[in-house]
């Protein structure tokens, strides 16, 4: 069974619910609570595991106390990690929702996600050049920057659908594959021709200099530690829940979630009911290209300058993140951003403290994990079916 | 049956005919070549569409042993040429002009890494996107052992002689084979998409590898890379071969031992590429491949039919793997400069198209699309950065476009992606099969609904299709 179906959805006692109550516990507080679950769980997991580490190097340098360390890093590490997380929640979410409906890797998602960066990039670039950034209202900017770069990169995934896979649909599968790769080369080098073309540089920067509410740090205080938190990772974990709850109801709670959800089960029979097929398909498109695009923006808010080239790194991770949860299973995809992001903040904050390991190998980290989790759990921590059929 | 010709076409089915006359394409064949030569040979640096014409002409050169593979004459007359375009022409060329000395060595390494990831890709199915680490593994194997920089194996004094290259070719091979099938272990049960990805991943893992290991021990010096690797020794009697081959054609060096040492590249480049060539072929007749080939259209049927399906998926991992370490420790004794930026995954890539668009599982056609492919990227696109600046010094103005206004961030050396993909979108849409398709390939694909329709929906899965 295609799971694109479970989503965030709600167990079915729900159902006995009054319809409003039902309403606000389906579509607000379960997922929201999932959230929370996830959240909770993979911090305390990776907290007990950083004070075993601890406890088994107390002192990986001379003078330092490996678990003072932590202990002052520990909130640190769970807010950057969590906003991380999400943003590769959000760009899983783009390769699961394919997945689920076509069974199909769509390698160029992680370029849609680069161009709802650029796109946010120029919105911002054009609104601080009219010199109106200022009197901006700070949610009314960030919802602009984010629903504009939202519907760019959905329009691009449709169209990228269109063009490069449905003519290859039912051929072999390498070829839908290939041609992926092809998109994705051809979206790098002519987003860099573009900008390269109308601003003679394509290291974008976002003009988030001018607006001291997106910069300024915010003193969070902990017990006995401060942590210096930027304004932008709340917008982006604030952002993320929002479009993911929108995303629940969508999938579970309207007639076109259901078409999708039909879809994705059996294309014949779904067409035999009445569905149309390929609406579906570029629908589904439209929506992962969407979150790729919200991640994008957000993301290039969050650090500040972007390149035709950014994708890659962050696709590749939050296609491990759709792995790690079971690709193909929407649920799945947020677990995997979280734990992912949350992994990577951890071990970027330990690792320093070792001498021959360092920073540095955190993207190996990244394909050590996707590694590993396909050999030993190739249907991912909330399983998806990846055996073949015969 | 009546044949239904238009009027149009009667006379070009006439020179059809003509031309296929043994006497006749033979005629051609030598006309064809001889006009390339002449080019060739009558192209001046100076001139200002130089860049134009060199584009034109060198991939015409190029191109020829493919044309006289395809024309129809005797096989005898067809070894003769090509041996004699490969041995002979082609160094006379680069003599002549360096610059197509080392176009041809760099062709001769795509083609055998393309060959490579052939045995992988096409024979067996396998998609690999991580190919270019095997290579990256030869070359900083010579690199690591003979490079000047400041690494453990300089400093404690185990760099070795120039004259091991020859064992280190051997020894690349064997190490690149153990990389492959480390590669191969933990993905046998992957296919299709995750093996690609997986594949990726290891790419990118042993060029951040490349670039990390030089703290806490230096081996690969970082991302400065290792510079002043050793080229291999030439001997005495090859550089005055040279400089008399020169003299001969009346040309006079003023330094001749790049040349002789280019020379020599080449020559072991071509010997590595007929030495591929040799055991790909004799592996895809095999029982091996065989096996490979059953593997690649169907895993259960082939595991059903006693296919060793471990044994025979590493076995591919470490032939396509071995050649590509051959093939790095060439590049790096060439370059005589490795850093982890050459293993990037646009190389990957770049190989990966060489294959397709040659077309997938066949030999020859992987040879052709390593050609066009590696001149399109090392030729065609700088040369048109060369005459953009040659055109912008000049102050040309073309249908009223002055060139100098052409943006300098828009130079079409550094698009190399944007026609990479292009081709590959190109290729899989309008012909998956290759320019020179695979016969068995062909057949298959052929027999393949490729479902256009709107209406259509969700066919059977093809014979191919593989994990779900």
């Amino acid at each position: 069974m295609a799971s694109v179906s479970r989503g965030l959805a709600a167990p079915s006692w729900s159902l006995r619910l009054p319809p409003a109550v039902r309403w606000v516990y389906d579509y607000l507080l379960y997922p929201i609570g999932q959230m929370l679950v996830f959240i909770i769980g993979a911090a305390v997991v990776l907290t007990l595991l950083a004070y075993l580490l601890a406890a088994l190097v107390p002192e990986p340098r001379p003078n330092i106390i490996l678990a003072d360390q932590i202990s002052r890093q520990l909130p640190g590490m769970i807010i950057s990690g969590i906003s991380i997380g999400f943003v590769y929640a959000m760009i899983a979410l783009g390769y699961t929702l394919v997945y689920g409906v076509l069974k199909f890797i769509n390698f160029a998602h992680s370029e849609i996600f680069m161009v709802g960066s650029v796109v946010g990039f120029e919105i911002m670039r054009r609104i601080a050049d009219s010199g109106t950034l200022q009197q901006w209202n700070p949610v009314v900017l960030i919802v602009t920057v984010v629903l504009v770069s939202m519907l760019v990169s959905g329009l691009l995934a449709v169209l990228i659908e269109r063009i490069a896979y449905r003519p290859l649909r039912g051929a072999p599968r390498l070829v839908p594959l290939i041609s992926a790769i092809g998109i994705s080369f051809f979206l790098i080098d002519f987003v860099r021709a573009t900008e390269a073309i109308t601003r003679n540089d394509f290291n974008l920067r976002y003009p988030t200099d001018q607006l001291p509410w997106l910069t300024q740090s915010v003193a969070l205080q902990f017990g006995t530690t401060t942590v210096n938190v930027k304004p932008t990772s709340f917008i982006v974990v604030g952002g993320a829940v929002l479009t993911l709850l929108a995303l629940n109801y969508f999938v579970n709670g309207t007639k076109l979630g259901r078409g999708i959800r039909a879809v994705a089960q059996d294309q014949t029979t779904a067409a035999l009911m009445g569905i149309n097929v390929n609406f579906m398909i570029s629908l589904t498109f439209f929506v992962g290209g969407a979150f790729g695009g919200a991640a994008g923006s957000l993301f290039g808010m969050n650090v500040g300058t972007v390149t035709p080239y950014v994708g890659f790194i962050p696709g590749i991770k939050a296609f491990t993140a759709a792995v790690l949860g079971g690709i193909g299973n929407i649920t799945g995809a947020l677990l995997g951003g979280l734990t992912l992001g949350l992994v990577e903040a951890f071990l970027n904050g330990v690792l320093v403290y070792f001498p021959a390991l360092g920073q540095r190998y955190t993207d190996i980290f990244a394909f050590s994990v996707l590694i590993l989790i396909l050999i030993f759990r190739p249907s991912g921590l909330l399983g998806e079916r990846v055996d073949e059929k015969v | 049956m009546a044949t239904v010709t238009s009027a149009a076409q009667q006379p070009i089915r006439a020179l059809r005919n003509w031309a296929a006359r043994p006497a006749v394409a033979t005629a051609l064949i030598l006309l064809y070549l001889a006009v390339v030569l002449l080019v060739l040979r009558g192209l001046d640096r100076r001139h200002l569409w130089f860049p134009t014409f060199s584009t034109l002409a060198f991939p015409a050169f190029v191109l020829s042993p493919f044309i006289v593979m395809s024309a129809p004459i005797s096989r005898r007359l067809k070894t003769i040429l090509i041996g004699g375009l490969i041995l002979i022409a082609m160094p006379l060329v680069g003599i002549y002009d360096t610059s197509y000395l080392e176009l041809a060595i760099q062709i001769c390494i795509f083609t055998g890494l393309a060959l490579g990831l052939n045995i992988v890709v096409g024979f067996a199915g396998l998609l690999d996107l991580g190919y270019i680490a095997f290579f990256a593994v030869g070359a900083y194997l010579w690199a690591m052992f003979t490079s000047q920089a400041p690494t453990v194996i300089n400093i404690s004094g185990l760099l070795v002689p120039a004259w091991t290259f020859p064992i280190f070719l051997i020894i690349g091979v064997g190490i690149a084979a153990v990389t492959g099938i480390l590669l191969g272990l933990p993905v046998l049960r992957l296919r299709g998409d995750y093996l690609a990805i997986v594949t990726l991943g290891f790419g990118e893992m042993i060029r951040v590898l490349a670039r990390n290991l030089d703290q806490p021990i230096n081996f690969t010096n970082g991302a400065q890379g290792l510079h002043n690797v050793s080229p291999p020794p030439i001997p005495e009697i090859w550089t005055s071969f040279t400089s008399s081959t020169a003299n001969l054609m009346g040309i006079s060096l003023a330094n001749v031992t790049p040349v002789a040492q280019q020379l020599l590249f080449y020559f072991v480049g071509v010997l590595i590429v007929a030495i591929v060539v040799v055991v790909a072929r004799r592996l895809d007749d095999s029982p091996i491949g065989r096996a490979w080939t059953a593997i690649r259209e169907d895993e259960v049927a082939a595991i059903a039919m006693g296919v060793p399906l471990v044994k025979m998926k590493l076995l591919a991992f470490a032939a396509g793997a071995s050649f590509a370490g051959a093939i790095g420790v060439l590049y790096a004794a060439k370059q005589t400069f490795v850093s982890p930026e050459s293993f990037s995954l646009i190389q990957s890539i770049s190989i990966l198209a060489m294959v397709i668009v040659g077309g997938l599982g066949g030999i020859r056609g992987v040879m052709l699309g390593a050609a066009v492919v590696t001149l399109l990227n090392l030729q065609v696109l700088k040369n048109m950065s060369l005459q953009l600046n040659a055109l912008r010094q000049m102050d040309f103005v073309i249908f009223g476009f002055h060139v100098q206004n052409w943006p300098t961030q828009l130079e079409p050396a550094k698009y190399e992606r944007l026609v990479f993909g292009l081709l590959l979108i190109i290729m899989m849409i309008f012909r998956p099969t290759g320019i020179l398709p695979e016969p068995r390939r062909r057949i298959e694909l052929q027999h393949d609904d490729v479902v256009t329709d709107e209406d259509d929906v969700s066919p059977a899965p093809g014979p191919m299709v593989g994990a779900n």
